[in-house]
């Protein structure tokens, strides 16, 4: 294993405050993700999970704070090629092909042209490879922008609720995928409003009303709170802040 | 900006376009329609045509690729496709002229289909150059592109984006000249119409119908002045589409 004390952080983000409209999205984060990681972030819809992963890919506009990735500010241009990042909504051309939508995004980020098929083989969706994206599943269309994101190696990966609507087993060849993934060295944020999926993480950030109410393994989480679940511990703490 | 980015952005666009045959068939068959229609309207008229066709020689190009133009722009605002590739490295310029460059092609084809019925079907008389036609409708459709990415910033939905178009297209049209020479419109409105693009796309293409000279192209230098008017349109629009598009939203 690295020495964690000697890698640089993949992401290191410090009181971060994203203001939109009147809501404080995310009100004063700080955590820290190494390369080889698997960190969940976790926590209700609408709790700012979106709004923090968008922070760190820099496309959104933060009110305080900094972010920073790879060493570097989040979204400043050596990133670009860096980074991999996927929205909660698929993002690819719907009146494309997989294979087509594939091949634009290789040739913007300058990748070799072999990526396209091997990011097929990774999602699982070389049957698919010719269909027109709008003609596929939810889960496959996911799937499809899952892939774009795993063009050109990126050495950290956001990706925001990729396992939303899979079957069970491809959600658990997808975190398999994470995780073979993070064994390479690459450090993935991946966010779920399912509690169950965060005993496949390495780490655990709970979130709530765009606050961090824990950081830290699932084991120790469990520990602390005496939980037997991911879910009961995440109540535990939510009435404990309360109290 | 980066020229694989941008050849890549206007190739994808390229590609869209094939995957969508109606579209495709619009915009290259609808044109030479229209332009039959306005024949048969005047052909028992006399001469309206060879007055009324080179107007909207230029009007239409302008209006599809304002509309095609806002609308994708638009759905590649909303699929959040825009963000991915403002996250990748992809350059503003890459994005606009990605565009730019694939519905110009698109209005050569379309132009040089629309002016060949004009001019060998229908009988359109060209005094000038028939290729400046051509030249003259592809800045019209690039400067049509560019006001579309631009008003896609100011439009949520894609029904919002069509109700632009009367906004921006029907007032050019009703001052460009179309409907009376714009030196006998009230001087207000003349000097209305002085600022607004279409007016000398309308100027160029009556003037190479009509006249031809010894000059530059065989047309009135007169003629390169309004096309660079239409271009220098057309940059600023882009320019402004660029400052629409931020890598950072809220």
């Amino acid at each position: 294993m690295m020495n964690s004390a000697v890698v640089t952080p993949a992401v290191e983000v410090r009181d971060l405050v994203v203001v939109r409209g009147a809501v404080r999205a995310v009100d004063g984060i700080s955590f820290t993700t190494r390369p080889g990681e698997v960190t969940g972030l976790l926590g209700p819809s609408g709790c700012g999970k979106s709004t923090l992963m968008r922070s760190v890919v820099g496309v959104q506009t933060v009110t305080g704070g900094s972010v920073t990735v790879l060493g570097r500010p989040a979204g400043s241009a050596p990133l670009r090629h860096r980074l991999g990042y996927v929205t909660q909504a698929a993002s690819v051309y719907d009146d494309l092909t997989v294979a087509e939508n594939l091949g634009f995004f290789r040739r913007v980020l300058g990748a070799p042209a072999g990526d396209v098929d091997r990011v097929l083989a990774e999602v699982d969706l070389q049957a698919q490879r010719d269909r027109v994206v709008g003609t596929l599943s939810g889960g496959q269309r996911s799937r499809a922008s899952l892939a774009v994101a795993l063009l050109g190696e990126p050495e950290v990966l956001v990706l925001d609720e990729p396992t939303v609507g899979l079957d069970p087993v491809l959600r658990r060849d997808l975190w398999d995928m994470f995780h073979a993934l993070a064994q390479r060295g690459v450090a993935l944020l991946v966010s779920s409003h399912v509690m169950d999926e965060a005993d496949r993480c390495d780490r655990l950030l709970l979130m709530r009303d765009g606050r961090l109410l824990s950081d830290s393994t699932t084991p120790e989480l469990l520990a602390r709170t005496g939980s037997d679940s991911v879910e009961r511990a995440f109540l535990h703490i939510v009435e404990e802040d309360a109290a | 900006m980066n020229p694989t980015i941008t050849l890549a952005v206007a190739g994808r666009v390229l590609l869209q376009l094939r995957h969508d045959h109606r579209t495709l068939a619009m915009l290259l068959v609808l044109p030479c329609l229209i332009l039959s229609l306005l024949w048969w309207i005047f052909i028992d008229a006399g001469p309206a045509f060879d007055s009324l066709g080179p107007p909207l020689l230029a009007l239409i190009p302008f209006i599809v690729m304002f509309l095609v133009t806002s609308v994708t722009t638009l759905r590649e605002r909303s699929s959040g496709t825009l963000e991915r590739l403002l996250s990748m490295p992809t350059g503003k310029l890459d994005l606009l002229v990605g565009y730019a460059l694939a519905f110009g092609l698109m209005a050569a084809v379309q132009s040089a289909l629309a002016v060949g019925v004009s001019v060998w079907l229908l009988d359109l008389t060209v005094t000038g150059p028939v290729w400046m036609l051509g030249l003259v409708a592809i800045a019209d459709a690039v400067l049509g592109t560019a006001l579309g990415l631009f008003v896609s910033a100011f439009a949520r939905t894609e029904f919002q984006a069509v109700q632009f178009m009367p906004v921006i297209v029907i007032p050019q049209i009703l001052l460009c000249g179309l409907f009376i020479p714009r030196d006998q419109m009230p001087r207000a409105l003349e000097l209305v119409s002085d600022v607004l693009p279409l007016s000398y796309a309308v100027d160029a293409m009556t003037s190479v119908t009509t006249s031809v000279s010894d000059a530059f192209g065989g047309v009135d230098a007169d003629v390169w002045t309004d096309l660079g008017i239409v271009a220098a349109f057309a940059v600023a629009a882009l320019a402004l589409g660029a400052a629409t598009l931020r890598r950072r939203t809220a």
